[in-house]
């Protein structure tokens, strides 16, 4: 695979997926809607699909401390990548999963990636998801993840997906559904620029008593790019929900934040908090005062708040 | 060495009027090297104000400022802090986001050793390794962040250290051990300066020169032993809020059917 790869696709994997040649393990890594290379492992299987593209990764009951890896690339323009990824993560697991986007593009016509990630979380196992979705190049980038999110009992799965820059366009969709004492975690970093727009929906539905989620959104909006956030969270049962917006705002740009919540039971208990604002002066004089410009000072205030 | 010549420092009038307020007044002050100066004074008297135009968050409206022989007027505060200007703010900024030791990094100007960072937190009695991954946001206390903005300065080393009111909003056991590190600093004498402004009878006792400070003016200065009758005798002489008769009072105006 190594030299299938130019160095400028193997620079992305590395942005998205920290990947520095092959990984060990489970792994699928696509190009331009093309599978370049795939290996299963004695618990993950991964599979091609039939009837619509994309990958199944089963992995089996009682894995542990196994992580697996499917970064995808896009280079092309004028390319729409769809791809539906599906998760069935046995009972009793304990596994990592790196996915991630990114894209290359150069040409006139935009390149496209939708994907569409569910999960299948099996009771009492736990998930780490960490995705991040990055682009460059002077043609549009357009990014549409639709992560499902299907908890059973006791199963826990901490989310993070983030957007590290270069994308111009991004509706996101992301939808859970929690068993009983099922925990979620789910944080967001956004970063947008020049004339960049990003969307993000969210709707988590506790439905099992001692379920809890906990939504964590950062993002930085700079120049004249836009930024609209709809977290939602449901409270079908005595169950647990703290929802948290965090913007900074830059420059032109501008920020909607609309967290949600709703409750269905008098034992549900849930909670948003919002908050949109500049960089606080304070922050920038205190490190100034440490001997940073101001520039390195704003620098190092976004890289930390996008941690 | 620092010198302050004849700064003033004014901010618009806030009462109507076009005469502006006069926050520091003709003031001038030679830090030595190696010098241990307490700052103190009653509130309002322009002590935080005299820090920030040190350190270039503020700018005085006329007098210079002199760091080393350089004259630093018009230098802003990340060339100050080159130049080797610390200052410990009174209300210390939080980050989200940000680690422990991440801003002790920053302060050092390198990455520094993890046992490094343990020493200043203990110097500053935060005696658990585990503050070092804690975010300096919200989730800590008041007392906490205090502490560590401390400890950024000692991380800092600086040349000329100004702390605004250290002792605030820490506890007795830490403050002790504050104190204790203050002295340590003090007596390494190794031609750094420490500037404290402080109220704290304990603090002003390590001072080599105490300055008071009173309506932006000096007042005053001297040794501890020359200050410290000085102070109290100041502290008792002052106004208060002196009592006046209710001459405009009326009881039959008052109702007392409710």
């Amino acid at each position: 695979m190594a030299e299938e790869l130019t160095q400028a696709e193997r620079d992305l994997l590395s942005q998205i997926a920290g990947l520095h040649g092959m990984p060990e393990g489970a792994f699928n890594i696509r190009r331009d809607g093309e599978l370049v290379e795939r290996h299963s492992s004695a618990n993950i299987e991964i599979s091609t699909k039939t009837g619509e593209p994309g990958i199944d990764i089963r992995i089996a009951p009682g894995t542990k401390n196994e992580t697996v890896f499917i970064p995808v690339i896009v280079t092309q323009a004028g390319l729409k990548d769809v791809v539906y990824n599906t998760f069935y993560i046995g009972e009793d697991c304990d596994v990592r999963i790196i996915a991630g986007c990114g894209i290359h593009n150069d040409g006139h016509a935009a390149a496209q990636h939708d994907g569409i990630h569910t999960f299948h979380c099996g009771a009492n196992s736990r998930v780490v998801y960490v995705e991040k979705h990055y682009g460059e190049g002077d043609g549009d980038r357009i990014l549409n993840p639709t992560t499902n999110v299907h908890m059973d009992e006791g199963a826990v799965c901490e989310m993070e997906l983030t957007q590290i820059g270069g994308v111009t366009s991004t509706i996101r969709d992301t939808n859970a559904t929690l068993g009983p004492d099922a925990r979620l975690v789910l944080t967001e970093k956004l970063l947008t620029h020049g004339h960049q727009t990003a969307e993000s929906n969210m709707k988590v539905e506790l439905t099992g008593d001692g379920s809890s989620v906990q939504v964590i959104s950062r993002s930085v909006a700079q120049d004249d790019s836009i930024q609209v956030f709809n977290p939602l969270v449901i409270g079908q049962a005595a169950s647990r929900g703290h929802v948290q917006c965090d913007a900074i705002i830059m420059g032109n740009a501008k920020v909607k934040a609309i967290p949600g919540i709703e409750a269905a039971s008098e034992d549900a208990v849930l909670v948003h908090e919002a908050a949109i604002g500049k960089i606080a002066g304070d922050q920038i004089v205190k490190l100034e005062t440490l001997g940073l410009t101001e520039e390195e000072a704003e620098q190092e205030i976004l890289n930390d708040f996008l941690n | 060495m620092l010198e302050l010549k004849d700064l003033v420092f004014e901010v618009p009038a806030t009462d109507g009027t076009d005469t502006p307020k006069r926050i520091i007044d003709n003031l001038s002050l030679s830090i030595p090297d190696d010098r241990f100066t307490v700052i103190t004074g009653p509130n309002g008297g322009g002590k935080s104000t005299l820090a920030k135009l040190i350190m270039g968050i503020e700018k005085p409206t006329s007098g210079q400022i002199l760091f080393d022989g350089t004259d630093i007027t018009q230098m802003g505060i990340t060339e100050r802090a080159r130049a080797g200007i610390g200052y410990a703010f009174q209300q210390p900024a939080r980050f989200k986001g940000m680690t422990v030791k991440k801003l002790l990094d920053l302060a050092a100007g390198r990455k520094l050793p993890m046992l490094a960072c343990n020493e200043y937190l203990r110097k500053v009695g935060l005696c658990s390794a585990s503050y070092l991954t804690r975010e300096v946001d919200k989730s800590l206390s008041g007392g906490e962040v205090k502490r560590i903005e401390i400890a950024t300065i000692l991380a800092r080393d600086p040349k000329l250290a100004i702390y605004d009111e250290p002792e605030a909003g820490i506890d007795l056991w830490s403050f002790d051990r504050l104190t204790e590190t203050f002295r340590d600093i003090h007596e390494a004498r190794d031609g750094r300066s420490i500037v404290i402004i402080s109220h704290q009878e304990r603090i002003i006792q390590l001072a080599d020169e105490i300055v008071l400070l009173r309506d932006g003016r000096v007042v005053d200065a001297g040794t501890p032993t020359e200050m410290m009758p000085r102070l109290a005798l100041s502290a008792r002489g002052s106004d208060g809020c002196p009592l006046t008769e209710p001459t405009e009072l009326h009881l039959t105006e008052i109702p007392t059917t409710c």
